[in-house]
């Protein structure tokens, strides 16, 4: 198992700033998503990584050796793709004991270790299939032991669960987490889709124009987003602008409690509440807003109401059964403890 | 497309290539042919007999012109695949005019591009040399392996590369056995066409080679223009079966496996 430490790590390209001064410590056996939107500079982070491109500046160690003046083909950081995932001219089994291959070891050994990799991902006996006789999934799971046969320092995924329909993703998630720890690997993975990242990871990068934003457990961006541009990136449009005093905060013409805002002084907040944290009530209740209903719709599991809340626009669940017509005033409670405090200067 | 017009395609193709090819074949063999014969009034070996007899020397000319062309060929894959590549997956500063600067070649009439290489090759002593002779069929052919491989290039993916550098292979190896085994099909239609080129080059030929350089076609052109077609005949059969062989082994390579060609060749 390796740590990883990026330290003030810098790419330029030209003018363009992709990757600006990232400071990451991975722990050795950790599962780290770099999260973002295309062109947040997590691709080029990975492929820093890996040895495919050198940065501009700062230091990249795996422990506490830099690796910067090692090669790709030396460095032990596995790179695995989502998209053309396998050499198409080899077959499966020559496929996974490329690496092997490379490092010179004899045919029979890599034979045995092939099959007990192919084994492990759960495709027995898939030696002589061609790449292209293999599912979408299957490919994923080749390209999965070929990375782990040569028992990486670092496992580097792009876009691990991508292009796969929903049970597969979990299969998928079960797969990949299950033997990064069986055989302790420290693993990062890039990935847009936020839902990808919270499922998988340990931890959560997220980046922005190549600047990190937060690194937290997946709890912590739906709980304690850091900036509204992050809460937006986790699906939570909701946002007022209020002013905390003691321990309420006023919006507008009403006041709400604010459960965990001891640790913030008094002064000008932007407050949020995750859209299904948010309670629907008929009449005024403790806590709650006055709501004007501008849509609904129904999502199979719960009503999506896009809401004017104090001039601004919210978007809440609500529950399955209910009825909101359009233009009908509702009033939405909000528990104080999912209350959540960011700087109104966002 | 329905196998009715595929086969009146093929048929007629077969029609226009192989048509003029058997009206050789027939005049190869021909002693006596006048107006309004449909066919030889008498036949004869004297053609076939001239061109395996030393004083004809073909024998001498297929192996001159093989060697050029091969030499083409290579020096062509050298220049031109890694320049596709460049063309293919890079942006860089003024690569427009790069674009063009290759590409002029095949717009720009040899003759006239070839009349100043002579006085420069004079200087450089590479003139009436077969050094010369293949360095001026270069110009030619280097823009059309750059054409196929761009397309080859273009819808390749360096991700297979970099899978393979993190695997630990170096640069050679990820060369040989996973880049090579990609562009293979592509390449192999490139090298014929470049071999090709070079193969039926006559004008480039006659002045860097300065009537030293003796390939094919330097026999064969004369010939057409004189009165004895018996002999022009056989030579241009032997002058087109290296195209036809290498143009069934490719279309043959290239019909096998996965192309990235998209499926050039394929029945």
């Amino acid at each position: 198992m390796t740590a990883v430490v990026l330290q003030n790590l810098t790419r330029r390209f030209g003018n363009v700033v992709a990757v600006n001064d990232l400071n990451l410590e991975i722990a050795a056996g950790e599962l780290v998503a770099l999260l973002g939107p295309s062109g947040c500079g997590k691709s080029t982070t990975l492929r820093m990584i890996a040895g495919l491109l050198s940065p501009t500046a700062g230091d990249i160690r795996f422990g506490d050796r830099s690796v910067l003046a090692v090669p790709a083909e030396r460095r032990g950081a596995v790179l695995v793709f989502q998209k053309h995932l396998l050499f198409p001219h080899m077959t499966v089994g020559e496929n996974v004991g490329f690496g092997l291959r490379m490092r010179g070891l004899r045919q029979k050994e890599i034979r045995v270790r092939v099959q007990e990799m192919l084994e492990l991902v759960r495709l027995p006996g898939f030696e002589q299939r061609r790449a292209h006789e293999l599912s979408g999934g299957q490919q994923q799971r080749v390209a999965l032991a070929r990375g782990l046969i040569v028992h990486p320092a670092v496992l580097l995924l792009d876009e691990p669960l991508a292009n796969l329909d929903a049970n597969l993703r979990l299969e998928m998630r079960e797969l990949i987490r299950s033997l990064q720890q069986a055989l302790k690997m420290t693993a990062i993975f890039v990935t847009h889709d936020q839902e990808e990242a919270v499922m998988l990871a340990d931890r959560i990068a997220l980046l922005f124009d190549g600047v990190l934003q937060q690194f937290d457990r997946p709890r912590a961006f739906y709980e304690r987003p850091r900036s509204a541009r992050i809460a937006r990136f986790f699906r939570n449009e909701n946002f007022l602008h209020g002013r905390k005093e003691g321990e309420r905060i006023v919006c507008g013409g009403s006041p709400l409690v604010v459960g965990g805002g001891r640790e913030h002084p008094d002064g000008e907040y932007l407050l949020t509440v995750r859209p299904e944290e948010v309670r629907i009530a008929d009449t005024q209740v403790e806590n709650s807003l006055r709501a004007q209903v501008l849509a609904a719709v129904y999502m199979g599991t719960y009503m999506q109401l896009l809401l004017d809340v104090e001039g601004q626009q919210w978007r809440v669940h609500g529950p399955a059964d209910g009825c909101y017509p359009a233009g009908s005033v509702i009033w939405i409670q909000l528990p104080p403890q999912r209350i959540w405090l960011l700087p109104a200067s966002v | 497309m329905s196998s009715f017009w595929r086969g009146s395609l093929v048929g007629g193709i077969g029609v226009v290539v192989g048509l003029p090819l058997l009206v050789q074949v027939i005049w190869s063999f021909a002693f006596r042919w006048y107006f309004p014969d449909l066919l030889p009034s008498e036949w004869g070996l004297h053609a076939w007999r001239y061109v395996f007899s030393d004083s004809s020397r073909v024998g001498e000319a297929l192996l001159t012109s093989l060697g050029i062309g091969l030499a083409v060929s290579l020096l062509s894959i050298g220049i031109g695949m890694p320049a596709a590549r460049a063309l293919a997956l890079h942006d860089f500063p003024g690569k427009g005019l790069v674009e063009w600067l290759l590409l002029v070649p095949i717009v720009v009439p040899g003759v006239v591009a070839t009349m100043g290489i002579h006085l420069v090759f004079i200087h450089l002593r590479v003139a009436d040399t077969s050094l010369g002779v293949v360095l001026v069929h270069l110009i030619p052919a280097v823009p059309y392996m750059i054409l196929v491989m761009v397309s080859v290039f273009a819808n390749y993916d360096t991700a297979l590369e970099e899978t393979a550098r993190t695997l630990g292979a170096n640069a050679v190896r990820v060369f040989w056995f996973v880049t090579l085994p990609a562009i293979l099909p592509g390449l192999l239609v490139a090298t014929l066409f470049t071999f090709l080129i070079s193969w039926s080059q006559y004008v480039t030929t006659l002045l860097i080679g300065g009537g030293r350089v003796i390939t094919l076609s330097m026999l064969l052109f004369p010939l057409i223009g004189g009165s004895n077609n018996a002999t022009a005949a056989a030579i241009s059969l032997v002058f087109v079966a290296p195209a036809l062989l290498a143009l069934g082994f490719t279309a043959r390579s290239l019909a096998k496996g996965p192309s990235v060609l998209g499926g050039l060749g394929r029945p």
